[in-house]
């Protein structure tokens, strides 16, 4: 048990350093050019040019230039942007990750349930009608791209049906936190909740759906069934529950992966000031601390995060609870 | 039939008739099992025997009405305490399942949903059939997990499927096919998994059954050794077909099918060396689209000739009425069970032209002698697949 | 069974037959087959059928609609008849869909922005599964530390969104270009968006395939050729890759649509394909100023999008129903 807990714990923290590795070698040793000049910005002046180059390192190897990032990073935390004027990266990121988590975690809530139950119904009428109209409803939802959808949610919602009943309660673009106001936080989000979690509801309902027809063969379905119980019995409580532990561990990472970023095109569409749009604003103004900041953040919230999902999987999975 | 010639007999419990089940493959309807009957007395056990794909686990899935294959073809009658089960709707069967008729699989190991304890899966069983609550539910619980001889039962109700050996398992599996006691209990291979120790200790739980709680038993497996120690009555299938039925002694006495008697020859014996090489049948069977319109049996038969060919043979009493007693008699020296069991069961079908024509096989052992001399006909050799799992589970521990 | 019966079609014959039967898979091709074709021929409806350049700027041109001549820009429809918006969907071969802020014919943007979409989308997916099948194939065959080394680092590539990695390949790439010794890559070339898209999905595809040469590793086939001394690589090109081959095949369509969908949303951030030049992202991009005037500048890429990624999808899912491999890719995000 204790082996295994620090099996794990190695494995983090391998993958940990794996990714801050990846990450830094693709910002400061990709063939081409200076990274001083990246780091600098446009235009930068030679005074600024050698203050970076000090700051950094970049005139050392390339170990202690990481060690020297690292610690800016996660030690000192005073990474700064050259671009905005010495804002510090990291309490930046810091504000940005509420709207960011309001807008995953209601979007989560969403696909969850109407996929379990999208999923269930399908193949509760495997082969019907209903099961056929539902996986292609879901695959249509797979093949819009986000940001289109947003779009084209925002023309209907904000501008051609705006003044109908229908949605005209929908408040401008933006946000509102949910400390101050959270009826006016529910309405602002709601929008980009469903469109964020459109994509979603379409691949975990196909999931689900298929994982349940494969269970439905499974021999202790078959047990259950020569028990007697009702068939809703039996998918509900045999066949969803031992599902839950695929679509946990998909969830698990799916979620993580938004909330470290992954969100970036919705928050841009939606004009929320989230991780993803603080990345995307970094990206238009070539600010190579502030996206390097971020992605790394996003890749160390995954990580901890799959850690996450493999305890959870102690809770749902007893075989895998022995096993350890 | 002899059943209906003798008066005051009680109704079988079960009496299945023509029982054929078909499934669809690319526009055709393919026959998997084909005109099976068979009856089933208050506490008997009868042997369902057949090598792989013969169609047993079919047979009995059909009685239950588990097989929900779209477009597949049920015909026949199998009627339980009178009611008929072939078409019957879906919301009585399920009162039916579970709490009269029971199964319990092949495979211990996959059989219980991995997700919940033991305790909880047999619980629910009983929840689903009688209201109780569950407290009370898991009081029989334990009591049935003790009747079966799983050691600290309590314990045990509350560990999952995969913390329990197989043996254990298969215990449980039977408690739960118990736990509403059902008159009939359908065993699909409960021994095939499990090694050899166990396995006898399980058809002994099985063999006593009819005493402590009533039940009769379908016993399905493809090992000749379990059913000449288990069953009263015993049914071969061959491709879907019956290829011969009746009392257990009298056809292991003398089998009147060459592949009933084939089926004995490959059992090894009980005491002495153990044969280095068992024999087994050349060949394998037919598929089912490829069934021959003649006996099925005939590819691989050495007695196979021109009759053989024209119509599936029909099953013909092989014992003539004046020996029916003397069958009769020698079950009553193995089996403690009633005479009017044994009436009733006092005829031994073959479904084989040679009865009628009066040639009649070697009685069982000098049979094993003339195969191992007869080139083309049963031969000795582990090569052959079709048999090859029969003997390994009668004779040697699975892998 | 008839005495004369054919032999028993080949594997890939009978998946092209089961393939054949399924309308849903053959209407998605048709649907693909059509797309592509007309984007093919983009040059030639820009320059015969709607005689527009898609490529400059015609803020201040007009155009001739039947008899009469109408300015690209149009006043705007407030009641002051302030600002100037391109013209909407004309119902004429010229300026079909209207044009974009800067005056050009977005449909026959749309037509050339498909070529480069579809070709960066099916390019990505080729690499990908090349990259993902030597990975994937060698974790598989080879086993331990090759093994480890390799499934290490795609849990690492993993572990970052997908968005986010490519982005920050892009990000590095974008303003300077790439420098490989004596081969540079020019900061708007088609390949810089190819090769990132292509490495941000090798784990998605290397997973299934090392999967499935680590069931074929167990095979007997492979196991009777190793115990005759057959040379490794003999084993890797006679016995594995053709086995894999059905695993490839069936992700392939799958990985184009996540690459369309990949690309579209690189150009949509400006970190894909660059201006002059259009995809359906940038032309969506183009397109989200004018959305609420507008809206069919974007609302047209988004469909053709939508369109050849959902007959992708649908075409994968008939693929692997029709070669009957389980457990590859089932998701995609
Ligand atoms: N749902 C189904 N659809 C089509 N064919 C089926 C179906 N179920 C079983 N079969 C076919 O029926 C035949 C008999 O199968 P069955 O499981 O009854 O054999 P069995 O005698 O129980 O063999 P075993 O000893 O291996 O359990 C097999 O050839 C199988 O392919
Ligand atoms: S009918 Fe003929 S072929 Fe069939 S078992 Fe009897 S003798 Fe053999
Ligand atoms: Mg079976």
């Amino acid at each position: 048990m204790m082996i295994a807990l620090l099996r794990r714990l190695g494995q983090t923290v391998f993958v940990l350093f794996g990714i801050s590795a990846l990450v830094f070698l693709v910002f400061f040793a990709t063939p081409g050019a200076d990274p001083t000049a990246r780091i600098a910005g446009r235009n930068a002046s030679p005074q600024t040019m050698e203050k970076v180059r000090q700051e950094y390192g970049f005139d050392r190897p390339l170990p202690v230039q990481y060690a020297t990032m690292m610690k800016k990073l996660f030690i000192t935390q005073d990474l700064a942007s050259y671009v905005d004027r010495g804002e510090l990266v990291v309490p930046e990121i810091a504000r940005a990750a509420p709207v960011t988590v309001s807008l995953v975690c209601g979007a989560a809530v969403i696909w969850v349930v109407l996929s379990i139950a999208m999923g269930t119904l399908a193949a509760a009428l495997k082969g019907t009608w209903t099961d056929r109209s539902l996986m292609m409803l879901g695959l249509v939802g797979i093949s819009m791209p986000v940001f289109w959808l947003g779009q084209v949610a925002n023309l209907i919602t904000q501008s051609r049906y705006h003044d109908t009943w229908l949605f005209s309660w929908v408040p401008g673009l933006g946000y509102v936190p949910l400390t101050e106001n959270p009826w006016g936080w529910f309405k602002a989000l709601v929008i980009p909740w469903i469109v964020l979690a459109v994509m979603f509801i379409g691949i975990y309902s196909r999931v689900l759906r298929a994982d349940l027809v494969a269970l439905s063969g499974e021999d202790f379905m078959r047990t259950a069934r020569a028990k007697g119980l009702s068939p809703t019995r039996i998918l509900l409580r045999h066949g969803l529950r031992t599902s839950m532990i695929t679509f946990v561990s998909l969830f698990g990472l799916d979620f993580a992966q938004l909330v470290g970023g992954g969100a970036l095109l919705t928050e841009v569409v939606f004009g929320l000031p989230g991780v993803g749009r603080l990345t995307y604003q970094a990206l238009t103004n070539l600010d190579l601390p502030l996206i390097m900041a971020t992605v790394m953040y996003s890749a160390v919230f995954v990580v901890l995060a799959n850690a996450v999902v493999d305890v959870l999987y102690l809770f749902l999975d007893p075989r895998v609870r022995d096993a350890r | 039939m002899p059943a209906e010639t003798i008066p005051m007999l009680p109704a079988p419990l079960l009496e299945v008739r023509d029982l054929c089940v078909s499934f669809p493959s690319r526009g055709r309807m393919i026959p998997i099992v084909e005109h099976v009957s068979f009856t089933l007395g208050e506490r008997d056990i009868l042997g369902l025997v057949g090598e792989s794909g013969s169609g047993k686990s079919v047979t009995a899935m059909a009685l239950m009405g588990l097989i929900d294959s779209p477009g597949v073809q049920i015909t026949g009658s199998a009627l339980f305490r009178g009611q008929e089960l072939v078409g019957l709707a879906q919301k009585q069967l399920l009162r039916l399942r579970g709490s009269e008729i029971a199964m319990i699989f092949q495979d211990p190991m996959t059989a219980f949903t991995p997700v919940y304890t033991i305790g909880w899966q047999i619980d629910e069983q009983i929840r689903a059939h009688e209201r109780l609550s569950r407290k009370q539910a898991r009081a029989r619980t334990v009591e049935l997990l003790a009747d079966m001889g799983v050691p600290d039962p309590a314990r045990t109700a509350d560990r999952y499927p995969h913390q329990l050996s197989g043996g254990l398992r298969q215990r449980a599996m039977i408690a739960m096919a118990l736990s509403c006691n059902p008159s009939l209990l359908i065993a699909d291979e409960p021994t095939t998994a499990l090694d050899v120790t166990v396995q006898a200790q399980i058809l002994d739980l099985i063999r006593s059954l009819r005493s402590t709680y009533g039940s009769s038993v379908l016993l399905i497996t493809h090992d000749m050794g379990v059913v000449a120690e288990t069953c009263d009555t015993t049914l071969v299938l061959y491709s879907g077909r019956v290829a011969e039925t009746g009392p257990t002694d009298a056809l292991f006495a003398h089998p009147g099918h060459p592949y009933t008697a084939a089926l004995l020859a490959s059992i090894p014996p009980l005491d002495g060396p153990r044969p280095h090489r068992l024999p087994a049948i050349a060949g394998a069977p037919p598929a089912p689209l490829e069934r021959p319109a003649g006996c099925a049996f005939a590819p691989r038969c050495s007695y196979a000739h021109e009759t053989c060919r024209d119509a599936p043979p029909p099953l013909v009493p092989l014992v003539p009425a004046g020996q029916a007693g003397q069958a009769g008699q020698a079950g009553q020296n193995t089996g403690a069970q009633s005479a009017a069991n044994i009436q009733q069961q006092s005829a031994q079908f073959a479904a084989c032209v040679l009865p009628a024509e009066g040639t009649l096989l070697l009685p069982r052992l000098l049979e094993a002698d003339t195969a191992m001399s007869s080139p083309g006909g049963i031969i000795l050799g582990l090569s052959d697949q079709g048999i090859q799992p029969m003997l390994s589970s009668a004779g040697e521990p699975p892998l | 069974m008839t005495a004369e019966a054919p032999p028993p079609p080949g594997p890939w014959r009978q998946a092209l037959r089961g393939l054949l039967r399924n309308r849903a898979a053959m209407v998605a091709f048709a649907v693909l087959a059509l797309i592509t074709l007309s984007c093919a021929l983009a040059p030639l409806y820009a320059r015969d059928i709607a005689r527009t350049d898609p490529f400059t700027s015609n803020v201040a041109g007009s155009i001739l609609l039947g008899r009469h001549e109408v300015d690209i820009m149009q006043p705007n429809d407030n009641p002051l008849h302030l600002g100037l918006s391109p013209i909407g969907p004309t119902g004429h071969a010229a300026y079909l869909l209207g044009a974009d802020s800067q005056g050009r014919d977005v449909a026959a943007r749309l037509l050339y922005g498909g070529r480069n979409s579809l070709l960066i989308a099916a390019c990505a997916a080729v690499l990908c599964l090349l990259l993902a099948a030597a990975a994937g194939i060698a974790a598989g065959f080879f086993g331990g530390l090759v093994d480890v080394i390799l499934s290490r680092l795609m849990d690492i590539m993993w572990a970052v969104p997908v968005y986010l990695f490519a982005i920050s390949l892009s990000i590095v790439t974008v303003s300077q270009g790439l420098k490989l010794g004596p081969f540079v890559v020019e900061a708007d070339s088609l390949l810089i968006p190819i090769v990132i898209i292509a490495l941000v999905y090798v784990p998605y595809a290397a997973r299934p395939i090392r999967g499935r040469v680590l069931a074929l590793r167990q095979a007997e086939f492979v196991t009777a050729a190793r115990c005759l001394g057959v040379p490794r690589w003999r084993i890797v090109l006679f016995d594995i890759l053709p086995n894999v081959t059905t695993t490839l095949v069936v992700l392939g369509p799958l990985l184009m649509a996540l690459s369309l969908l990949a690309e579209s949303a690189l150009s949509f951030l400006s970190i894909g394909v660059q201006a002059p030049a259009a995809s359906w992202g940038t032309i969506i991009q183009d397109g989200e100023g004018l959305i609420y005037t507008r809206p069919m500048v974007a609302i047209a890429p988004g469909l053709a999008i939508v369109l050849v990624v959902l007959a992708l999808n649908i075409l994968g899912d008939g693929l692997r129903d029709a070669l009957d491999v389980r457990d590859s890719a089932r998701r995609s995000s």
